[in-house]
């Protein structure tokens, strides 16, 4: 069996001097989907912008490898080259930068780390064009500046656009599905589900079910108070639809 | 030497180089009286008229007081210490790019100076063996002349055509407009003319010989444009590559005419040295640009980038004389470190109908500090003039300032006047996002500084805007953590 992808050991971090993440595990092997439930406030963004390197969050113990080596060392836009990426909950929008100029950077960054060339204008549009059909992304939208005035839904699609693009080897995805009616969800599940393959690894943070029965989790893991109280399969997350966190978290 | 040292050399305590270069023959001793100013004019051979005027300058002179509105601090400068005529100084020249500063070459790398350029611009080969800037500027000229257009260095149209420099010289700006105006009419060693004849539109940008200035135009540079009747001139003044000078205190003038129908773009990239990281050095640049707008639907265009020297206090304006004349203003101001900057324009509606522009996009850094101070006036004849004004700032970092001083004046109901005026910061989420999505933060505040001011670099002719992007980038480096 080959090493594992992700490997977070006794992990604890927090905020500004409070702990939030508190002695956690966890191992995510090459291929598998695993999903983090926990109730609002667990701290489930916490570990999303720990394993991103956001300032401001801090490691207090604990390691984590990622693909071999050690990931708290790097800095935030080494993680991502090296293959992380997080779909984040609320994208900032940037003014004045076009959406399409943005993902070229964000691409030959990615490529100049890999050792490739970097990809011209051209090459780029070609590419782009491809990957935006794939998520209901048109022309016009890329033109834009990035996430200035998108839709909520709009928003979200654009990060799945954004990690199809970036081929991640661990995409994190953090309440992808919040603020997304049906069909919105239903396209990002797509996305992924579309860019998902043995070599690659998803940890999906989320509330509810709704996704993960259009993105079929290995593993569910019940988080609360900073670490996983317990771990199964998908029928623990239709579990917990059932009956509520409170019974998960007063058996513990 | 270090890297330290030859920066702070280049950082242009000019008293030093006054020690270390031989006196050569071609220098005037220090200070500045009516004999020096007899030399000056003598030296360049200049008639009567000239010296007479330059005299009446530094008598008016005498009566000003240096001013201090501007939100600037720096130390008091001492007129009677500075040397007001050199020819071009000797220095000790590196042998090789190997002998240059490497924080040097890195800029010229970044901005992709070519090799050649690069040894011209150090200073390691003269200008003119690398381009033969002799020959390129005659055949360039000789074109020009083919269709009557004059571009030439003030000091020769003196000598060629002293009727044209006689009848527009201080016309636009007087010698009694400022304290530094004043100062450069007295004292001014040179600078370009332009004179765009009827009906000609000028065949290529003009710019003082490509990238590199052949001459060292010194610290009173004056240049004069003149645009006849339906002519048409682009110009463009400065250069990407820092600007390494020995003389700390600039303080230039820039006069353009521009008469009916015609219409003149002036675009600037500046920078000059700005000093070091704790502003230590670093060039003071008090300048007076200003157009008339003399002919009915005139033209005028301002487009500047301003990223370097320590002191800024430059407001390049328009006097919208004729009725239907358009005077506009785009600039990009970047400040980092320790700069400041006290910068925007003045746009003086006379006649009916005119309009004006102005966009100004000021970007602070470190711990400098930014005015954008704009004058819009409206006199009372000026029916239906219009003014758009967006001052919109960008803050890096807690530790820098940014401020916005727009003066309205208006004496006419039919004027229309708009004013927006924005501030904002690079935030901590959006450069996480951008790093979140590989791209390193410095790479990040570039991207968002350019998408910032991308309104400015637009108005500037293409290869220029190319460099200026990377310039920003380079200017910012190191801003934040």
């Amino acid at each position: 069996m080959s090493a594992p992808l992700l490997e977070i050991k006794s992990l604890c971090a927090g905020v500004a001097e409070k702990e939030i993440i508190k002695n956690l595990n966890l191992t995510i092997n090459a291929g598998e989907i695993h999903a983090i439930m926990g109730p609002n406030g667990a701290g489930k963004s916490t570990l999303s912008y720990i394993l991103t390197g956001k300032n401001d969050y801090e490691v207090t113990s604990g390691s984590v490898i990622f693909n071999g080596s050690d990931l708290l060392s790097l800095k935030p836009d080494e993680r991502a080259k090296e293959g992380i990426f997080l779909s984040m909950q609320y994208p900032v929008s940037i003014p004045g930068v076009s959406t399409s100029n943005f993902l070229k950077h964000a691409l030959n960054s990615k490529r100049k780390h890999d050792g490739l060339p970097e990809l011209d204008a051209a090459a780029f549009l070609k590419l782009l064009r491809t990957e935006a059909q794939k998520f209901g992304v048109s022309a016009e939208m890329l033109k834009r500046e990035l996430n200035v005035g998108f839709s909520g839904g709009e928003k979200k699609r654009m990060e799945i656009l954004q990690m199809s693009l970036l081929q991640p080897k661990l995409a994190i995805l953090d309440e992808a599905d919040s603020g997304l009616d049906i069909d919105a969800m239903k396209i990002v599940a797509d996305g992924v589900n579309l860019w998902h393959n043995n070599n690659n690894s998803l940890l999906i943070i989320t509330h509810h079910l709704d996704l993960l029965n259009l993105i079929h989790p290995d593993f569910v893991h019940i988080y609360s108070d900073g670490h996983i109280v317990r771990s199964g399969d998908k029928s623990l997350a239709e579990e917990l639809e059932k009956n509520g966190y409170k019974a998960f978290l007063d058996n513990k | 030497m270090n890297n330290k040292t030859q920066i702070e050399d280049f950082s242009g305590d000019k008293y030093k180089y006054g020690f270390i270069t031989d006196i050569e023959a071609d220098t005037v001793p220090c200070g500045l009286n009516e004999d020096i100013i007899r030399l000056i004019s003598a030296k360049k051979n200049e008639p009567q008229w000239l010296l007479d005027w330059r005299l009446k300058a530094y008598q008016h002179w005498l009566t000003l007081n240096e001013p201090h509105w501007a939100k600037l601090q720096y130390d008091a400068v001492d007129f009677q210490a500075l040397r007001y005529y050199a020819a071009p100084v000797q220095k000790v020249k590196p042998k090789s790019l190997s002998d240059v500063d490497k924080n040097l070459l890195d800029t010229y790398n970044k901005l992709g100076i070519p090799l050649k350029e690069q040894e011209a611009l150090a200073g390691v080969v003269a200008v003119d063996a690398v381009f033969d800037s002799v020959s390129v500027a005659t055949t360039y000229r000789a074109k020009l002349a083919e269709q009557g257009i004059i571009f030439c260095s003030i000091s020769e149209a003196v000598q060629n055509h002293p009727d044209l420099v006689q009848k527009y010289l201080g016309s636009v700006v007087p010698y009694t407009d400022n304290f530094y105006a004043c100062l450069n009419s007295a004292v001014f060693t040179d600078g370009s003319f332009v004179y765009i004849p009827k009906g000609v539109k000028a065949p290529m940008e003009l710019s003082t010989y490509f990238r590199i200035n052949a001459k060292n135009t010194g610290q009173f540079e004056r240049t004069l444009i003149v645009a006849e009747d339906d002519s048409y001139v682009s110009y463009l003044e400065g250069c990407t590559a820092p600007q390494r000078d020995e003389n700390q205190l600039h303080a230039a003038i820039v006069e353009i005419v521009v008469m009916n129908n015609a219409e003149v773009k002036y675009s600037t990239v500046q920078n000059w040295y700005p000093g070091d990281k704790n502003g230590k050095g670093g060039v003071y640049n008090f300048v007076t640009k200003r157009a008339a707008c003399r002919g009915i639907n005139a033209k005028i265009s301002w487009t500047q980038v301003e990223t370097g020297s320590a002191i800024t206090w430059k407001y390049p304006s328009c006097i919208l004389q004729g009725d239907n004349s358009v005077g506009e203003f785009y600039s990009v101001a970047i400040t980092n470190n320790r700069q400041q900057a006290d910068t925007g324009t003045k746009m003086i509606h006379i006649g009916r109908n005119t309009r004006s522009k102005i966009i100004s996009k000021g970007i602070s850094a470190g711990f400098s500090n930014q005015t954008y101070r704009g004058l819009v006036d409206i006199g009372s004849k000026a029916e239906n003039a219009r003014n758009y004004s967006q001052c919109d700032s960008l803050l890096i970092g807690s530790t820098c300032g940014s401020h916005t001083v727009p003066y309205i004046n208006n004496r006419n109901k039919s004027a229309v006047l708009e004013h927006e005026a924005t501030t904002s910061k690079i935030s901590d989420e959006q450069l996480f996002y951008c790093q979140q999505r590989g791209i390193s933060e410095e790479e990040a505040i570039g991207l968002i500084v350019n998408g910032f001011c991308k309104e400015v670099m637009q108005k500037l002719p293409m290869e220029f805007a190319l460099e200026a992007g990377k310039l920003i980038n380079i200017s910012l480096e190191g801003s934040v953590g």
